[in-house]
Parts: C-alpha cells; sequence; structure tokens
C-alpha cells in the first residue's frame, strides 16, 4: 500500500548557533507507511522532528509536505497542514484536565469534531477515560504519553510525528503504545514518524526504517531488513533486547 | 561520648527545659541582629554634629520580648501544635480543632451583649470612662463585632463555601444599603445615614472594588497566560488619563469615553505586546516594568498636554446616562428630581454601583473567555509555548489578544478612577500600584476570581483599616500614624500568607470543561503538601 510520497526531507541542515546537528538529512514517507527513525543519543533524531516544525529552522535543504513547500511556514502553519506531534518530552499541559489537554489537541477545527474523535481516542487507550477529569500533571508517565498521542490525534493528522513514545516507560506501556500506533496505521491508514531509541520495537512496527549517526542517515531500509542487519545489531540491538 | 550528647539531651529535656535553652539562643541572636539597628541611633545635636544616642532599654525590652516569644512557643505552642494532629487513641477522632474552641456559643453570646451594651452608651462613654479608656472601650467594640460576625461565617462556614460567588455579590449588591440603614438608625436620621456612609462606600467599597477590576484585569495577563507584567499600572493611567483629557478638553460623556479609554489602552497594550513577544519571565518582566515607567514619565513631562506633575483636575463627574446628574447646578441634579436633601453621599453609592458593575462585567468576560478557544489558549500558553505552536495555534496573537484585553479593563478601571476622584496626577500610577496589583493577584492564586477579590479585599481593606486605628496614638502617643505602617503589614501579610498557602488563598484552578456529567476532582491533587 505504498503510496504518494507525504513527507519528503531533502538536504536538510539544522545548526544550534554554530554547531551544525543535521547534515544533509534525506528521508521520505510514504501515504499509508509507519517510518522508525533509530539512533543514538545525539543523533540530530528529535533535532529532526523539530526541523520538520519549523523550530529550529532548516538553514539549508528543502521539506515538502503534500506537495507543499513547508521549509519556511512559521510553526502554527505547519500544525494546520494536519501534521501533528507528540513531542520530545510529552509537553502536555500539566494544569489543565486530560479533557482539556484534548480539547486543546481539537482547536484546529474548533472543536467541530470533537464529541466523535474523543470517543475514538478513549476506544484506543480507555485509561485516558478514567482520567478525565484529572490533571495532566497528576498522569503517570505512560497516561501522560499516551495523552500526547492522543491530543495530536484530536487534530485528525494526516502525518503523526513520534517522539520517543516508549522513552521511561514499563515495557508492557510500551507495547500497548506500540499496540495503538500499529491499530491506528492498519485500521484509519495513519502515516506515522516516529524516533525511537528503542530500536527493536520501533523496527518491528516499522514498514521501512532509517539509522542516523551524527547528523546524517547511514542507512535506510525495510523494518525487517535493518533489523537483520549486522551493522544494525551490533550498534542497537545487541545487549539491548526487550 | 561528648559527640552524641546533644541529640541524646533533646529526647530527655522536658519541653520548658528546651523552651529556655532555645530562649537563650535566641536572644542571643536577636541581640547580633538588634544591637546596631535598635540599640545605636545617630542624631544631630545643636551643633549639627552627628551623635550616637544609644537605646539599650529599647534593645533590651525588644530581646525579651523575642526570648519571651521563643520560649512560649516552644514550651507551649509546639506541643500543642503537635496534639492537633494525634487523633484520640480510644475514638479514632481527632481533637476539637482550634477554630471550634474558638467559636463557641457563651463568647458569642458575650460579644454580642458587650456590642449591645457598649452601643447603648455610645453617646456617654466619653464622659464616663474619660477619652483614654474610652478609646480602648470602641476598640473592645470594634472587636466584638469582629469575633460576632466571624463566629457567623464558621457556623454556616459549609453554606458559605458552597455558594460563595452568589452570597458574595449580593453581599456586595446590598453593601451601601446596609451601610446607610445602620448608620440612619445610629444617627437617628435619613440624613446622617447617608452623610456617615461617604467613608464606608468610598474608602472601603470603592477603593477595593476598583484593586479588584485591576487585579482582575491583570489576573487575564499574568494568571491565566502566565505573562509576568509589572507595568500594568500603565494602562490605569491611560485610561484615566484618556477621560480626564477628553472629558475636560471635548466635554464628552463618561460613557462614551469609557469604551473609548479601554480602546485606546487595549491599544498600547498591543503596542507593548509586539516587542515583547519573544520574551518570557524575568526579561519580560524587566521590559514591562520599563514601560510603565516611560508612560509615567510622559505624563511628568509632556506638559502641554498632561500638565505635567501638577495633573488634571475639574474633571465631570459621571451622570446616570445624562438622565440624571450629580453637579448640584444642574437643573436634572438628583436631589432636585427625587426632591430629597442635598449630599455627596448618592454620587459615592452610584460611583459604588457602577464599579461594581464594571468589576462584575470583567468577571463575566474573564469567565466567558476562559470557556472558548482563545482563553483555553492562554492558558495553554502559560503552560507550554512550544506545545501550543505545534497544535496549530498562533502565539503569536494569542499574547497580543491576551495584553489587549488585560489592558482594556485597566483602561476602564483609570476612566473610572479619573470620574471618581475629579483629579488626575503622575503620582497615581507610580510603580508601587503596580506591586500592590501584582500582589493582589499572587496572594489569590494566580487564575482564581474569587481568591483575588479575597486577596484585594484583605489587602485593600486592611491597608484602609489602620487609618481608622486611632486608639492606638494612645498606645504609642500622638506622634504615631498608623498608615505610616501599612506596607510592613502588606509585606508581613503576604510572607504569612506564601507560607501557609503557597499557591494563594485559592490555589487550585478550576477546570472548564466537562463531559456531560461532571465528576469531582479531589482536591488534593493539587494542594501542597500539609500534615
Amino acid at each position: 500500500m505504498a503510496g504518494t510520497t507525504l513527507l519528503d526531507i531533502k538536504g536538510v541542515q539544522t545548526y544550534y548557533g554554530n554547531i551544525r546537528a543535521l547534515n544533509g538529512v534525506d528521508v521520505t514517507v510514504k501515504q499509508g507507511e509507519i517510518v522508525a527513525l533509530i539512533g543514538a543519543n545525539g543523533a540530530g533524531k528529535s533535532t529532526l522532528m523539530m526541523t520538520i516544525f519549523g523550530a529550529p529552522r532548516a538553514r539549508a535543504g528543502t521539506i515538502t509536505f503534500a506537495g507543499t513547500d513547508i521549509t519556511q511556514l512559521p510553526t502554527h502553519e505547519i500544525a494546520r497542514m494536519r501534521i501533528a506531534q507528540s513531542p520530545e518530552g510529552r509537553r502536555i499541559f500539566p494544569r489543565m484536565t486530560v479533557m482539556e489537554n484534548l480539547q486543546m489537541g481539537a482547536s484546529l477545527d474548533n472543536l467541530k469534531h470533537y464529541e466523535e474523535d474523543v470517543e475514538k481516542v478513549f476506544t484506543l487507550f480507555p485509561r485516558l477515560k478514567e482520567r478525565i477529569a484529572q490533571r495532566g500533571g497528576t498522569l503517570s508517565g505512560g497516561e501522560q504519553q499516551m495523552l500526547s498521542i492522543a491530543r495530536a490525534l484530536m487534530a485528525r493528522p494526516k502525518l503523526l510525528l513520534l517522539d520517543e513514545p516508549s522513552l521511561g516507560l514499563a515495557p508492557l506501556i510500551v507495547k500497548q503504545i506500540f499496540d495503538a500506533i500499529r491499530e491506528l496505521n492498519r485500521t484509519q491508514g495513519l502515516t506515522v514518524f516516529l524516533v525511537e531509541q528503542n530500536a527493536f520495537g520501533a523496527l518491528k512496527l516499522a514498514t521501512r526504517g532509517y539509522v542516523m549517526v551524527n547528523g546524517n542517515v547511514t542507512m535506510s531500509g525495510t523494518g525487517k531488513e535493518l533489523l537483520a542487519n549486522p551493522e544494525v545489531r551490533a550498534a542497537y540491538l545487541e545487549g539491548g533486547h526487550h | 561520648m561528648p559527640g552524641t550528647a546533644s541529640p541524646e539531651r533533646d529526647i530527655v529535656a522536658t519541653p520548658v527545659q528546651r523552651a529556655t535553652r532555645e530562649a537563650l539562643y535566641a536572644g542571643a541572636i536577636a541581640l547580633g541582629l538588634f544591637v546596631l539597628f535598635i540599640g545605636l541611633k545617630t542624631d544631630q545635636n545643636i551643633s549639627n554634629e552627628l551623635i550616637l544616642v544609644p537605646r539599650w532599654p529599647l534593645l533590651a525590652a525588644v530581646i525579651v520580648l523575642t526570648m519571651a516569644g521563643r520560649f512560649f512557643y516552644v514550651a507551649y505552642g509546639q506541643p500543642f501544635l503537635a496534639s492537633q494532629k494525634v487523633a484520640d487513641i480510644a475514638t479514632g477522632l481527632l481533637p476539637d480543632s482550634v477554630a471550634t474552641r474558638f467559636f463557641r456559643l457563651p463568647y458569642f453570646i458575650a460579644a454580642i451583649a458587650i456590642v449591645a451594651v457598649l452601643a447603648l452608651l455610645a453617646g456617654s462613654l466619653d464622659s464616663l470612662l474619660g477619652p483614654g479608656l474610652a478609646g480602648y472601650a470602641r476598640f473592645a467594640r470594634a472587636l466584638a463585632i469582629i469575633y460576632a460576625l466571624a463566629s457567623v461565617l464558621f457556623y454556616f462556614r459549609s453554606f458559605i463555601h458552597a455558594h460563595f460567588s452568589v452570597l458574595g455579590i449580593a453581599a456586595l449588591a446590598v453593601y451601601p444599603i446596609i451601610v446607610v440603614l445602620v448608620l440612619a438608625l445610629y444617627s437617628g436620621s435619613m440624613a446622617g445615614g447617608f452623610q456617615g456612609s461617604l467613608k464606608w462606600v468610598d474608602n472601603f467599597g470603592i477603593q477595593i472594588l476598583i484593586y479588584v477590576m485591576l487585579a482582575w484585569g491583570l489576573n487575564i495577563v499574568v494568571g491565566l497566560a502566565g505573562l509576568l507584567d509589572l507595568g500594568y499600572v500603565a494602562f490605569y493611567a491611560v485610561g484615566a488619563y484618556a477621560y480626564a483629557l477628553l472629558g475636560t478638553h471635548f466635554g464628552l460623556s463618561f460613557w462614551i469615553l469609557l469604551p473609548a479609554a479601554g480602546a485606546m489602552a487595549a491599544f498600547w497594550g498591543v503596542l507593548l505586546g509586539f516587542p515583547v513577544l519573544r520574551l518570557r519571565g524575568d526579561y519580560l518582566a524587566i521590559v514591562t516594568l520599563a514601560f510603565g515607567e516611560i508612560i509615567r514619565l510622559v505624563l511628568i513631562n509632556w506638559r502641554e498636554v498632561t500638565n505635567g506633575s501638577a495633573g488634571i483636575s475639574g474633571i465631570p463627574k459621571v451622570s446616570f446616562f445624562g438622565l440624571i446628574s450629580f453637579n448640584v447646578s444642574d437643573p436634572n441634579y438628583i436631589a432636585k428630581v427625587f426632591d430629597i436633601a442635598q449630599s455627596g453621599a448618592y454620587y459615592k453609592i452610584f460611583l459604588y454601583y457602577l464599579i461594581l458593575g464594571l468589576c462584575l462585567l470583567t468577571a463575566f468576560v474573564t469567565i466567558r473567555l476562559r470557556r472558548m478557544p482563545v482563553g483555553r489558549a492562554w492558558e495553554a500558553l502559560r503552560e507550554d509555548e512550544i506545545a501550543c505552536r505545534s497544535l496549530g495555534i498562533n502565539t503569536t496573537t494569542t499574547k497580543l489578544t491576551a495584553f489587549a484585553t488585560g489592558a482594556m479593563f485597566g483602561g476602564f478601571a483609570g476612566s473610572f478612577f479619573a470620574a471618581r476622584q475629579g483629579f488626575v496626577s503622575p503620582e497615581s500610577f507610580i510603580f508601587l500600584e503596580s506591586a500592590i496589583i501584582l500582589a493582589i493577584v499572587v496572594l489569590g492564586g494566580m487564575g482564581s476570581l474569587v481568591g483575588i477579590a479575597v486577596a484585594a479585599m484583605v489587602m485593600i481593606g486592611g491597608t484602609e483599616a489602620l487609618r481608622e486605628l486611632d486608639f492606638l496614638k494612645q498606645v504609642f502617643g500622638p506622634d504615631f500614624t498608623p498608615e505610616l505602617y501599612r506596607m510592613l503589614l502588606f509585606g508581613m501579610a503576604m510572607v504569612i500568607v506564601m507560607v501557609w498557602k503557597p499557591r494563594g488563598f485559592v490555589g487550585s484552578r478550576e477546570p472548564t470543561a466537562f463531559l456531560k456529567m461532571r465528576r469531582a476532582v479531589s482536591g488534593s491533587f493539587t494542594k501542597e503538601g500539609h500534615g
């Protein structure tokens, strides 16, 4: 079901001050795929994620989404193109309730589809329904991650960006979250681009994967190919099983 | 072993022994702290030379008081507080709280009796007791009244807590009527009632409500949107000068200039907003502080327009939509229309209801906005700006609307202030005003309307009440002016509130959205930990 190209990142360079974090990165995500980006700490995975959203902005290269060049768009305009993100560190609104967090996610459409979508999100993450009136900051880490993903889904995204959805979570919760991502992709055809340190889980989930080292994409292939690749196994998988 | 002696001694020592020891420490610390502050004073002698005046007795008094305070706290206060936390082993119940022991029915009856007796003797108090004792008697009467009112509040606390907003608005709505009626009964004539009400309606009512409105306006910027604004008084000044200048030069009515002043302040809010869009926290605070000072300095120095520090006087009074006037010379002066005795009190009562209406408008708009996308975006912006942007919220317009809305209410309050005073000068818009308004917002609990209103009442009402404590002159001598100590008390109150309730009077945030049925969230989720 690999269809048209949805997200096309070409030769993107990103700097923090004078320090180059991305070294000309090329990544494509096609309609209906789950694409995983794996790599060690500081490889530039999250930077790429943030660069798609224009903060920090790419100094060279282009980012095209569904045929539109979004490289220079302001962050909120990029979000309005229906790219949603569960950012690094979850970034839920801690003093607002679960429900208000979800409403914030649906603010693109002014809550037009809110009632309908919130039910869908609750079937995906029943735990959130139990916590509906609780403040975001009082949720457990796993629940906060679920809320972060759920909030992103409330925007009815064409592309969902997930930054380390498994970070700091118990294996059982990680499995729940990965199952939910697979479910979304299978039933709704949602395109997902995720960044992960948990390379094994991510590559098992992904249609295709990229490996990033020091701001460069060094390898790419289907999830299965990368899982079988001896270099990938040596660098990211051996000794790190889940 | 000498090394472990101290903790063991602590266990063995009785509270009184421990208290004695700690009192000695406290005394030593107080001596060290105050020997220069209080023990010595610099002064000038007749030949204009600098001399040192020792004040040993005063120093001794301070140290003895410190020691006594520490002693009683450690010997009796701490064991008492500890016993409050220990449940009775037999019943498993906590002992009576301090409050239930303090508010007992016999005490309440006694307080009422004292008030009644002293009220009956009111006229002859001076001749019976002499002026000195009469002062104390009046103070005792005031304490008894406060105690009786506090008891009533205490007994009905659950009812009051459940219906706080409605009761509060109702109480504010009838407040001037009650004041007039009580004072009319007291003085025996309706005219006397109106005359006496001036102080209560103006100094307490209007003064407090102006600050409630300002604090609610600032709350939109600081409490909801989380943008720390130290120059809020600038918008108050813009509103006040807008009404003062346009009202005196062009004779426009208050009802036209009120929205105009609001719009002008909102415009300045946007002007301030643009350069500070990218700033947060302390940086933002500094720039807004400077903005407040710039506005004040412009008002002082632009003499051709603002008349400099001499200010603008003769600002026209507000009329009741042009139908009823409060100028004695007008044909439609209120006393002529209703054929009643002339009094300045009508105007003050009218102004009271005007500012009450403006306050309620502010509250209404704030409550409505919080449930609308823009209000939710403000709160989300306070929580996490980056997350907001990645959810498609334009943080630029969100911040600017917060500045503009907050400034607009500041402008409303400013034009009301100008109308009430009849005179404006840059002196009314100093940084201290911004600080007081911000302090009220913080003490009330950022974002909570009820908490902020209570904080304004305590802070502004409290400092106004200090002016009433004339009996203190009998204690400290005729030179003593209690209102000079209001900032000291203000600071002490802030420290106490921040220790006792670090998030302000109402620290928990009220959610704005509910899924059909409302499920209660226990307050314990958000409260700071207390035993």
